[in-house]
């Protein structure tokens, strides 16, 4: 018990990663990862969180794990479209099996959702086994994922541009189309998520939307999973806009608090892991979890704290 | 251990605490870590006293942030969940890292592997089993009342905290001790799936409890079963996935809630509805002829139905087809729409019932429940597939036999019915 803990070297920590330019390249690509996913999923988070589809993406993040199976098992190959489109297609039954559950069965909504994803994520890690080790996709990969693997990964070529490795190209590709959709139809996601019956009466299409939400939320799950994992997609989802939660009662400010939340999880896991040497992507959520807590704790709008002294003075 | 998770699960699904399970079963994560470095093995008990106190402590912080803030309980748990697995993983990949990270056991944790489990681990799991089924039994009727009507437990005196605390030690009791054999992800299925199955079979608890475990124990022995056909066949996914196949099964094959026998009834009910509406259609069409005429044109149907003429012959194709009209074919016809059709004696009984029950209804609306007329036809659309023949002589005894509805037009008789057309003298002195 007693080196758990390993004495915190101020200079280790927090300097050396930044020592030399290779470091700082290595490092940044790994920080930077987490910061395109921790941004991307804390935008699209907000809504789901409002939507009260927080589990959702819980669900949607393990009910991948068969599509990836089986386009691994067609294509041979870990080529990034088969897999992109095999999970997406898993994704997305995932959730139209929960939905179609939750309305024709006589079953209740959370126990359509559970039953769905396990009995999804039970059938990937079945197809898992029976390929046997020649898979370089195993399930505790997905689970907990290595971030520290992102500088490793072979360079995204497009045309004669380096777009840097693979999984950090393709998640900023992500987050940019996260952070376009997002200004395009910001007013749409907005009232379909808080009022249903006024986007009804506005001519919105609720399914269309709500089904474009869930296909953006399986693409990020699986630009993400392969290098930070399932738990910190989960995790990045709900922490983000719960934390913002206690600072600001207005959408806006909550999407754009997202921002600094993700540098200082990004940095703040980084550094974490670097210090104790454990998952990076686990300690971002360690810090994500952290900062929930002060939130919680002192947040001006709905924190324990501040309701506690507002008592007082109103007493 | 399908039993006791089945038990559990009886009252887990019915509680909504489907997802409980799912995060109990995550959260005790950093409790298996914590206690594999106290102990510095892979020993049961203290991995066992680590993930009670984790499980706890995260259903604890659930209930903590849903009294003190205004999170919703889905996002507590998932921020429960993510924060306690994401602390557990930290823990797991430092022990893998330090020096004595023998870490095979604590991987077991994650995935499960039924074909490790030493004699202790088995002896384990039936205590459990017994302690569950022990206290199902003794706490039954609290149980009961508790889960389905809070405030009532409460006010006859029993101690609803306490008793929510027991059902959350169980179900941490029994995730913990299935860990070991399907993993920390899968736990939640065995948890959620017997129960669900067993929520479609039947709605009463005492039967759902036995369903739900006897389901658990079929899959257990199903899934092990079918884990030894192959080589490497995991068990935990197998086990899962049989009760799910029993789940599909049950929805759709249920005779009396499942999916497939409620579909074609239903079937057999909108079919019936579409054949009365037609028969009403063409009434209404003979009507509006004063019934000068014993045939109306195809297109006249359609037109009344509000359906194109493809749809207004299948219709007609069904009438024919229970003998309730005929289809007569111009000769040297141009246009399709002048087809002509006609009711049989038993088509015309059966369309002077619809309307009557129609008009019937309509007038016992206004007169005796006082609906104002413009309001009652939408009601009377409902009802008129429905009433039944009782309630029809009733209605009749109670308007003393009337012959118009509420906007003027003639409600067919018995005598009309069984005449099979309606006199022009009747229509005039009316």
């Amino acid at each position: 018990m007693d080196h758990f803990f390993p004495p915190l070297d101020l200079l280790d920590t927090f300097a050396m990663p930044w020592a030399s330019p290779e470091d700082i390249i290595w490092n940044g690509k790994i920080v930077a990862m987490g910061f395109f996913v921790c941004l991307s999923c804390g935008l699209i988070g907000a809504f789901i969180v409002v939507r009260k589809l927080a589990l959702m993406g819980d669900a949607i993040s393990h009910g991948i794990l068969p599509g990836l199976a089986l386009s691994f098992m067609i294509t041979q190959s870990k080529a990034l479209l088969p897999m992109f489109i095999g999970a997406c297609i898993a994704g997305l039954l995932c959730s139209l099996c929960i939905e179609w559950l939750q309305k024709k069965s006589p079953l209740k909504a959370d126990a359509a959702l559970g039953l769905t994803f396990t009995s999804f994520f039970a059938l990937g890690v079945l197809l898992i086994t029976q390929m046997g080790n020649n898979a370089h996709i195993d399930a505790e990969c997905l689970l907990y994922g290595e971030i520290g693997f992102t500088p490793l990964a072979k360079n995204l070529k497009w045309g004669a541009i380096e777009l840097g490795p693979r999984p950090l190209a393709t998640m900023a590709m992500v987050t940019l189309l996260i952070i376009s959709i997002m200004i395009v139809f910001y007013k749409q996601l907005l009232v379909t998520s808080f009022d249903e019956t006024l986007s009804i009466s506005l001519g919105l299409p609720i399914k269309a939307i709500h089904y474009g939400l869930m296909l953006l939320l399986a693409t990020t799950i699986v630009a993400a999973f392969e290098s930070v994992g399932v738990i910190l997609v989960i995790a990045m989802l709900i922490f983000p806009s719960t934390t913002a939660s206690f600072f600001f009662s207005r959408m806006p400010a909550i999407l754009f608090s997202t921002i600094p939340l993700a540098f200082i999880y990004s940095f703040g896991g980084f550094f974490l892991a670097r210090w104790l040497d454990c998952s990076i992507a686990a300690s971002m959520v360690v810090i994500a979890m952290f900062c929930f807590g002060l939130a919680w704790l002192f947040g001006p709008v709905d924190g324990v704290i501040p309701k506690l002294l507002y008592r007082k003075v109103s007493v | 251990m399908g039993m006791g998770c089945g038990l559990m699960g009886g009252f887990v699904v019915t509680r909504k605490l489907s997802l409980f399970g799912d995060t109990l079963s995550h959260a005790v994560l950093p409790g298996v870590a914590v206690g594999f470095i106290f102990s510095q093995s892979k020993n049961s008990f203290s991995i066992l006293m680590g993930a009670m106190i984790a499980g706890f402590l995260g259903v604890f912080l659930i209930s903590l942030i849903k009294k003190t803030t205004k999170v919703r309980l889905d996002s507590a748990l998932g921020l429960v969940l993510s924060g306690f697995y994401a602390v557990g993983i930290c823990l797991l990949t430092r022990i893998q890292k330090m020096e004595f990270g023998n870490q095979s056991g604590i991987d077991r944790y994650l995935f499960g592997q039924i074909t490790g489990l030493s004699t202790a681990d088995v002896l384990g799991m039936g205590i459990s089993c017994v302690l569950i089924l022990l206290l199902t039994f003794l706490l039954y009727k609290e149980m009961l009342v508790t889960g389905f009507d809070p405030g009532f437990a409460r006010s006859v005196g029993i101690p609803v905290d306490l008793l929510q605390y027991i059902l959350w030690m169980l179900l941490a009791f029994s995730v913990i001790t299935s860990l070991q054999v399907v993993g920390v992800i899968l736990v939640s299925a065995l948890l959620i799936i017997p129960a669900a199955t067993a929520s479609i079979i039947t709605q009463r608890m005492k039967s759902l409890l036995f369903w739900s475990a006897g389901l658990g124990i079929l899959a257990g022995i199903v899934g092990t079963y079918l884990s030894f056909l192959g080589n490497r066949l995991p068990t935990g996914p197998l086990i899962i996935l049989t009760s799910t196949s029993f789940f599909i099964i049950t929805l759709f094959l249920h005779f009396r809630n499942g999916l497939l026998f409620k579909w074609i009834r239903s079937r057999g009910k909108e079919q019936k509805i579409a054949i009365e509406n037609t028969l009403k259609a063409i009434y209404q069409e003979l009507e509006n002829h004063n019934f000068s005429e014993d045939t109306i044109t195809l297109g006249n149907l359609a037109k009344r139905r509000r359906i194109n003429m493809p749809e207004a012959h299948k219709e007609v194709k069904n009438l024919v087809k229970k003998n309730l009209a005929f289809l007569l074919l111009k000769k040297n016809q141009t246009l399709p729409n002048e087809d002509i059709l006609s009711l049989t004696p038993e088509g015309w009984s059966e369309a002077c019932r619809i309307v009557r029950n129609h008009r019937l209804w309509e007038l016992y609306l206004t007169n005796e429940v006082h609906y104002a007329p413009d309001h009652v036809h939408e009601d009377a659309e409902k009802i008129e597939h429905i009433l039944g023949d009782t309630t029809v002589r009733k209605i009749e005894r109670i308007l003393s036999n009337p012959r118009r509805d509420p906007h003027g037009k003639l409600i067919p008789s018995q005598q009309d019915i069984e005449q099979g057309f309606i006199e022009k003298k009747v229509i005039r002195t009316v």
